[in-house]
């Protein structure tokens, strides 16, 4: 029964749908299932299949949105039994995530944003057009593990640096880590910012970010 | 409606009336590494190349970006320019949000540059259009307000609305301004498309502007963003865009396609003429 369920719940998230991962949550809670049990061992096997999958290329960025869409239900479900259980979900790490200032580009962040959720990060998407300042005090606020920064003009990726180096003023950067993302980003620029971490794309920023935490 | 562009000895026309104008996007270093790598070495071989390439695939005028991380635009685009002024004869387009590299490259134009870009928040309306006023040259006007991009095409025609008059203020009459309606990816939100289609038949009907795309956003995600990019283009075309910023090696025939098909090439000769040129390299 539990297997069959936790499949469900994974294809669900395969599928995109909404109302499957919504009911499978539902199912859950009525067995009596840890619903920890269900998005670690249920849900976040789809995650990662669907992850996987984009990048490869098997998989397209509508597809992976509604993936996203499908884990939001089931969180939504899940989320009040695990308070009531008065254990909140087993956190990899807090996250802070913004598009940094002057830059209104939202769909990478959020694919970004939703992949640490689902991988287990607690994140705080801070939105597009961040100031740096903004950033930093929320990362101070909630005592940030990562905070995750993203560019996609090269006219606003020096904004990356600008947070980076007010952070280190602020002595920051030893608690919290940067990594930093968007399409004109490199390898070679987040070295030459001395950001923490890099990725290409949202599937592999989970990696980063699980080895930074382990790092 | 018509926007003129003027290189040494060419004219270019953006019109609301005639056919579709290209604009070359390819000098730009974003996510061109190799084009990157060569502007910082000082080697203009490789935008000349860019610059000839295009112009045989059909560009009507060059979109020139010069916007790399930790690099100041001042710094490169004036001598891009000077390159581009001496060798070619096609009008560009000085695409920085920089007033400052806008200031330094534009007296190096002989004839008349479109400006790409100004938006509709205070920013960058009090930075940049007292320099096209200046210069007497056209702008490119992204739909953006001051609360960021909307969904709303209603806000994007605001917007719009916001940056036509305020030129106006300034003396930058409405035929100088080029509303670009945003184009946002149909792969994260599928309304995308719909929202900039119907901003353009707005701002067509409120302001009767040209309208520009920067047309290669739209399929970010998808499987054969070729074909997306090309349904799209012939739609917004339909809808009423003039001009686009985009690939012409790989769009020029299907937009001498969409003007013939909206009674804008009589006997098809300019696609016939854009066909017979491209032809050969096809079948080779």
């Amino acid at each position: 029964m539990s297997e069959a369920l936790l499949n469900a719940m994974a294809q669900s998230i395969v599928d995109g749908d909404s109302d499957a991962a919504a009911n499978a949550a539902r199912q859950a809670v009525e067995a009596g299932m840890d619903p920890l049990e269900a998005i670690t061992k249920g849900y976040m096997a789809g995650v990662n299949e669907v992850g996987d999958s984009y990048a490869c290329g098997n998989v397209f960025l509508p597809e992976l949105v509604m993936a996203g869409e499908a884990m939001k239900a089931a969180i939504a479900v899940l989320e009040p039994e695990l308070k009531k259980r008065g254990t909140s979900r087993e956190t990899l790490g807090k996250v802070v995530l913004a598009t940094v200032e002057g830059d209104i580009h939202e769909i990478g962040k959020s694919l970004v944003g939703t992949m640490l959720t689902a991988a287990g990060f607690e994140v705080y998407d801070l939105g597009v057009n961040v100031p740096a300042e903004t950033i930093i005090a929320k990362a101070e606020e909630v005592g940030a593990d990562i905070v995750g920064l993203s560019a996609l003009l090269t006219t606003t990726m020096i904004r990356q640096k600008e947070v980076i180096e007010a952070m280190d003023r602020k002595g920051l950067r030893k608690r919290t880590r940067v990594i930093v993302g968007g399409a004109p980003v490199t390898r070679d620029w987040a070295q030459r910012i001395e950001a923490d971490g890099y990725s290409e794309d949202a599937v592999g920023a989970v990696g980063v970010a699980r080895a930074l935490m382990n790092g | 409606m018509k926007t003129t562009l003027k290189s040494k000895t060419k004219k270019v026309e953006i019109s609301t009336e005639g056919p579709f104008t290209i604009i070359g996007e390819k000098i730009n270093p974003t996510g061109r590494k190799k084009l990157a790598a060569a502007l910082q070495e000082g080697n203009l071989d490789y935008v000349r190349d860019l610059a000839k390439k295009q112009i045989e695939a059909g560009a009507d005028v060059l979109d020139v970006n010069v916007g790399m991380a930790g690099t100041d635009d001042v710094d490169y685009l004036p001598g891009i320019v000077k390159m581009l002024v001496e060798e070619f004869d096609i009008p560009l387009c000085l695409d920085s949000p920089n007033p400052k590299a806008l200031a330094a490259a534009l007296p190096l134009v002989q004839g008349r540059a479109l400006v790409n870009s100004v938006n509709g928040e205070e920013k960058s309306l009090e930075a940049v259009l007292p320099i096209v006023k200046e210069f007497g040259v056209p702008v490119i006007g992204l739909a953006i307000g001051d609360g960021g991009i909307s969904n709303d095409p209603q806000k994007r025609l605001a917007a719009a609305g916001k940056i036509i008059e305020r030129a106006g203020k300034l003396g930058i009459p409405i035929e100088d301004i080029i509303i670009d309606p945003l184009v946002m990816t149909v792969g994260a939100d599928s309304n995308a498309g719909l929202v900039t289609l119907t901003t353009i038949e707005l701002v067509c009907k409120e302001f009767g502007v040209n309208i520009n795309l920067g047309a290669s956003n739209v399929s970010f995600g998808l499987p054969e963003r070729d074909v997306i990019n090309q349904a799209f283009l012939a739609l917004a075309i339909g809808a009423g865009a003039t001009c686009a910023i985009t690939d012409p090696m790989k769009y020029s025939l299907t937009i001498k396609a969409t003007d013939l098909l909206r009674g804008r090439d009589s006997y098809g000769a300019k696609y016939l003429k854009f066909y017979r040129a491209h032809a050969p390299e096809k079948t080779a």
